[in-house]
């Protein structure tokens, strides 16, 4: 099958303001935000990309939908290097590349109504003939996210709309201009739990209708189950394991993926939790180990771990693997 | 419901999508909540309706020289039933030039406030939304305006261009431009991190589509703010300037009314009815402009509002 998105070593570093001293000492001090992750998705595939609160999820989102320029490294649609778009065919790329936001009462101007919002795609693909046409089509995506009657929708602002119509609303506004990749960065977080499932069936409904290739970032495994076929775990800007989300998340290979698993909420209170503890904080991006990122606060660290770099690399059932612990993984880096 | 259906109920939709239309429904909400606000309003439509007016509601003509039955020239003439607010020393109808002086006061109030609400918008938006380098030319640019003495500058510019009010106008729009701009260009940096700023550049939308149709509507507010407020410091400036006698001539304004005063000794002669008008007037308008800024600002900042 056809890889439509290949991402290679993708790395985004942010200058940090540094002092007067060491701008002397010529020190120049970086925040890797995203510290080479590499993965590819094929045509119709679904990845999921988990881990804790700035891990670079959100990061490599931006970084695919070019709201941010990598550092290095590189991202290629179909083909075709992302980070070179200009023009014509960067506007080609954003319609086929959209984003569903993770705060739906942040993603609609609020100065525009409804009917304004979903007519802006297609103004700026100059898609449909008349302003009849637009309206029809604003009408039938309003249809697909089950917001009927569409006309009482039309003149409403944001303000007027519960976030999960926003967020319908979001999904309708993206799936406009018939894009081949749908990223979503936790786009269910700020809803209600009660109304989250009703989100997410209609995404993945709508999906697989379309043959959408799909990226969904949250830090909720239970959803990346839910929702994709690969899962990827990422810590520290670098992914530890990547794989078929089922393998992932039912046998856990990384010892960070088993804290992540071990830590997600169990239905049933009766049932007695053996949460694997695992010690302190993240380390700040901007002083990366030399070795494994994750040694600090591995319950199974061993000597080489804070020497040698982790590669990602096949373990078993598709599953790969940065870790010591497995023999491909044990392997240099570089 | 058809597609034609859809259409013929298209207009209603697309007034509502008139955004830039906005920013005056705003005005009369502000006006609606605060008495001050209101009462501005008020001042600047009697201003506006007498501007409009006054060649029908002026007995005389403001330059026309008066004279009595007996063939003198009316000069120096207390308040009468002819003359309700009495004559200058050359016997012109000070009624007459007090509504003339309207106009002059409102097309250099309105006019400059415009000027300074478009440039400084403009600055900001540019500025703000693309920060870096061009941010750096244009706030230092701004620094440099904020450096310089506003009146002896505005002075030296209308001497120099030679007087009259257009160029009056055009000074003012050159040096008051600096405030406005930089808070739109605070305001910007801020809008330009939302999501949907994002989202318009995820759909696709071009650096200047996402500032004027995105971002602008959004700002369009804080810019109304900074006009009221050049209303009336504009109105001032121009009294300042013509008071000061750089100011056209030939024009009748608040200003030149009382540096008219002033030079022929109309305090000396208690002569109150010639000052008193014109510097009424000056304070309603410029107080007008500040009433309505007063009021946007509790709108845009409710925190203000703690009675």
């Amino acid at each position: 099958m056809s890889q439509l998105l290949e991402v290679t070593d993708l790395r985004k570093e942010y200058p940090l303001q540094s002092g007067m001293l060491s701008a002397v000492m010529g020190a120049r001090r970086v925040v890797h935000a995203v510290n080479g992750v590499s993965f590819a998705l094929e045509e119709g595939g679904s990845l999921g990309l988990a881990g804790e609160s700035g891990c670079g999820k959100t990061t490599t989102a931006k970084l695919i939908l070019r709201l941010l320029r990598p550092s290095g490294g590189s991202i290629r649609f179909a083909g075709r290097d992302v980070a070179g778009l200009e023009g014509l065919d960067l506007l080609a790329y954003r319609r086929q590349v959209q984003f569903v936001f993770q705060n739906p009462y942040e993603a609609l101007n609020p100065r525009f109504t409804i009917l304004r919002s979903l007519l802006e795609p297609l103004i700026i693909h100059d898609i449909g003939r008349s302003l009849t046409e637009r309206v029809e089509r604003v009408a039938m995506a309003l249809d697909r996210v089950h917001l009927t009657p569409v006309e009482t929708f039309f003149p409403k602002y944001p303000h007027q709309l519960s976030g999960g119509q926003l967020q319908r609303v979001v999904i309708a506004r993206a799936l406009l201009v018939d894009p081949l990749l749908l990223v979503a960065d936790e786009p269910v977080s700020m809803l209600d739990v009660s109304i989250r499932a009703g989100v997410l069936n209609l995404m993945r409904d709508l999906s697989r209708e379309r043959k959408l290739t799909t990226i969904y970032i949250s830090h909720d495994l239970a959803l990346i189950r839910y929702m994709c076929s690969v899962a990827a775990v990422m810590y520290l800007g670098t992914i530890c394991e990547i794989g078929p989300t089922a393998e992932v998340i039912e046998h856990p290979r990384h010892p960070y993926t088993q804290a992540l698993v071990s830590a997600v909420p169990d239905p049933d209170p009766a049932q007695p939790r053996r949460p694997v503890e695992i010690a302190d904080t993240v380390p700040t991006p901007f002083q990366l180990p030399v070795g494994c990122p994750f040694a600090d606060r591995c319950p199974q660290v061993m000597e080489v771990c804070r020497r040698v770099r982790p590669a990602l690399l096949p373990e078993a059932a598709g599953v790969h693997v940065a870790c010591h612990l497995y023999p491909a993984g044990t392997r240099e880096a570089h | 419901m058809s597609g034609s259906e859809r259409a013929a109920a298209l207009p209603q939709w697309t007034r509502a999508a008139a955004t830039w239309r906005d920013a005056l429904l705003v005005t009369w909400a502000v006006a609606r909540r605060d008495r001050f606000a209101l009462a501005g309003l008020i001042i600047y439509a009697v201003l506006l309706a007498v501007a409009l007016a006054a060649p029908a509601l002026a007995p005389y003509n403001p330059l026309d020289l008066n004279y009595r039955p007996d063939g003198d020239v009316a000069a120096n003439e207390a308040p009468s039933l002819s003359h309700w607010l009495g004559t200058t020393n050359l016997g012109r109808d000070v009624f007459s030039q007090v509504l003339f002086g309207t106009r002059v006061a409102l097309v250099v109030g309105f006019v400059a406030a415009f000027g300074v609400v478009v440039l400084g918008t403009l600055v900001g938006l540019v500025a703000g939304y693309y920060s870096g380098w061009v941010d750096t030319i244009l706030m230092r640019l701004a620094d440099v305006a904020f450096g310089i003495p506003f009146l002896p500058m505005a002075i030296v510019l209308v001497a120099f261009l030679g007087p009259s009010i257009w160029n009056t106008v055009l000074v003012m729009t050159l040096l008051l431009w600096r405030d406005t701009g930089r808070v739109i260009r605070a305001q910007v940096l801020s809008l330009r991190t939302r999501s949907y700023v994002e989202a318009a550049r995820v759909l696709g939308a071009s650096h200047v589509r996402t500032m004027f149709v995105h971002i602008a509507p959004n700002v369009l507010p804080l810019s109304f703010l900074y006009g009221s407020l050049a209303v009336g410091w504009a109105i001032l400036t121009e009294a300042s300037i013509s008071f000061l006698g750089f100011g056209d001539p030939n024009v009748i304004s608040w200003g030149f009314m009382l540096q008219d005063a002033y030079n022929s000794q109309a305090m000396a002669r208690h002569a109150f009815y010639w000052f008193v008008p014109p510097g009424l007037c000056i304070m309603l308008a410029v107080m007008a402009g500040f009433f309505i800024g007063r009021g946007y600002e509790e709108l845009l900042f409710p925190r203000l509002r703690r009675r």
